[in-house]
């Protein structure tokens, strides 16, 4: 993360800040298209989940799906926008192989929702993004380009897959309120964590189900006018769109200290080689021209409908960041931690359902359990480790029965095979002693073997003790209770 | 108005026409007569008329969200231009 920080303070040392503005394409978790009956998928063999409508043929005719709109809705609603009362699908003009019908269904001057705004925090710092407008449209085919390993430049010719085309997307457009890469990588996992809650989107940034695009200038720090801005593309994760931002801001700097002036155009993320490039595209300013797309009739929302809307709207990170805090006493970095995902917090709060400590349990996901679904590649809504289970196991180290060291492995074990933690703990008998009176057999031993120790103790050399209890934890192959035995030793000596 | 015949060829190339000389000056002469026709309606007072979205007065036309029926790969691929495998083939961009 020092890439981040350095960043900001390179800029300043040069009297320079940068100015971040986000576009996100969500895909919508619909079962159909936007403007047809086909299903969306993904991963499916190239080609079958189309129609005469999302192959563009002619004569046919798109209507609008209505959970897309509701769907769009919901995330104007969650990032405090307004939802027009009147909307319209706008035609998008221009040519390109993945998209069928030579225009792209968008919209245009009358977006779904305008005006609205996240709150994101980096380092203790709380920072408005005010949300342009976030407007409905349709996904385009997926391309592959052959020869060349699969890159534009160089490919001898493409291959269309259909399947993607059509499906439903949101776009969300941020005002340019970004000042690092570091707020950036907020930002969008703040909208994450809300599109998950609300359930609209996977947002899976490996799949494309969440992608992002953004326009990035320079300016003298604190000047009113924005520098001329490259549009980056094609970062498809976290550490792509927080390496990328800081490349480019690296490169505008460069440029403008070498008198030269940043060109506008549209810069493609090379995540292999760490570098932005220049889209080669022959300058040919966007010209697209837009028109009310006349197949489409517009929408007129009706309040009682956004009432609805705003109605169904589930409890969301900031409130649920509240809500576990008060009720868990749970600190706010880890409140943060557990809002990240729906999924964490679902998983938190089943853990809490059978267990009493929250301090621990926050520790064991976000230690344990997350370094296992990382090395796994899963999320945690994929977790093949149950929150009840997990309680299970944490109640074992609370009560006693096993120690926090041994409760690691039996979480491993817990993980790969599916078993209880019980019963690993009886199958290994990793049971922890910590009856007194089996302990006091075990201190006796130990101080009838060792005189020598016992007796620099009781003369005052108190590290002695610490060779006692190893003694101790030696003999019962290390089940028994640390502290229990160090209580009785002293008892006893 | 007078279209110029840079404004002709900037449309052209967005739609992907190839124009010849006296094509290009016929559409600017034609292009203009046709904006300036359009341009009539400018006269008008509108002050107070809401923008017709649409010409049909009809709002709100949505589906449920069901898939339906697909089209099956070869009824699909028919059409292609060119193909390779399961997909439409198409020159390199
Ligand atoms: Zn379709």
């Amino acid at each position: 993360m020092t890439e981040t920080n350095n960043i900001p303070g390179l800029l300043a040392k040069h009297g320079f800040e940068a100015v971040i503005g986000l576009e996100i394409h969500v895909e919508l978790s619909t079962l159909s298209k936007m403007f047809c009956d086909s299903a969306v998928t993904f991963g499916e063999p190239p080609n079958t989940h189309v129609c005469p409508v999302c192959l563009g043929l002619p004569g046919t005719l798109p209507v609008v799906n209505r959970k897309a709109v509701d769907y769009c809705a919901l995330i104007g609603l969650a990032l405090g926008c307004e939802i027009a009362d009147f909307t319209q699908f706008h035609r998008k003009n221009y040519f390109y192989p993945d998209m069928p019908k030579n225009y792209q269904i968008s919209q245009f001057d009358l977006p779904l929702c305008s005006a609205g705004r996240v709150t994101v925090n980096v380092d203790d710092n709380k920072t408005d993004i005010r949300i342009t407008r976030v407007h409905m449209e349709e996904d385009t085919g997926k391309l592959v380009h052959i020869g060349e390993g699969g890159r534009i430049a160089g490919a001898k010719y493409s291959l269309v897959d259909f399947n993607r085309a059509g499906t439903p997307l949101a776009e969300i457009v941020s005002e340019p309120d970004i000042r690092s890469s570091g707020e950036a990588r907020a930002f969008l996992q703040k909208l994450r964590s809300i599109l998950l809650h609300l359930g609209v989107s996977d947002c899976n940034m490996e799949e494309g189900s969440l992608r992002c695009d953004a326009n990035v200038s320079l300016r003298p720090e604190n000047s009113p006018k924005l520098g001329v801005k490259t549009e980056v593309k094609n970062m498809n994760s976290f550490r792509g769109l927080v390496r990328a931002l800081d490349y480019e801001i690296v490169r505008q700097l460069e440029l403008i200290q070498d008198g030269e002036a940043v060109k506008q155009e549209t810069r493609h993320w090379d995540a292999a080689r760490n570098i932005t490039t220049s889209l080669r595209s022959k300058e040919e300013a966007h010209d697209y021209r837009y028109f009310a797309d006349p197949d489409l009739v517009p929408l007129k929302l009706s309040r009682e409908w956004v009432k609805k809307q705003e109605e169904s709207l589930p409890e969301l990170p900031d409130a649920r960041q509240k809500r576990l805090i008060s009720a868990f006493k749970v600190s706010e970095y880890d409140s943060r931690f557990l809002t990240q995902s729906k999924a964490h917090g679902d998983y938190f709060e089943q853990v809490m359902e059978n267990f009493g400590d929250a301090k621990m349990a926050v520790n064991w996901i976000m230690g344990e359990l997350s370094a296992h679904l990382n090395a796994d590649n899963k999320e945690m809504a994929e977790s093949p480790m149950q929150p009840e289970r997990l309680a299970q196991l944490l109640t074992l180290v609370e009560d006693g029965s096993i120690s926090g060291k041994m409760a690691k492995e039996v979480f491993s074990e817990m993980y790969e095979t599916g078993k209880t933690a019980p019963e690993i703990v009886d199958d290994r008998g990793l049971k922890q002693i910590s009856g007194d009176d089996e302990l006091a057999v075990l201190v006796d031993q130990v101080i009838g073997e060792n005189q020598t120790a016992v007796e620099e103790y009781r003369s005052g050399k108190k590290q002695a003790l610490g060779f006692l209890v190893g003694q101790i934890m030696r003999l019962s192959k290390g089940q028994a209770n640390p502290g229990k035995v160090n209580e009785i030793l002293r008892e006893k000596l | 108005m007078s279209i110029s015949k840079e404004e002709v060829e900037h449309i052209a190339l967005l739609a992907r026409l190839e124009l010849s000389e006296t094509e290009k000056e016929l559409f600017a002469r034609q292009l203009d007569q046709i904006l300036e026709h359009a341009g009539k309606i400018e006269e008008l007072d509108t002050k107070g008329v809401e923008p017709t979205a649409h010409a049909l007065p009809v709002v709100n036309v949505f589906r449920e969200d069901k898939v339906g029926k697909e089209l099956d790969l070869e009824a699909a691929l028919a059409n292609a231009p060119d193909r390779e495998d399961d997909s439409f083939g198409v020159p390199k961009i």
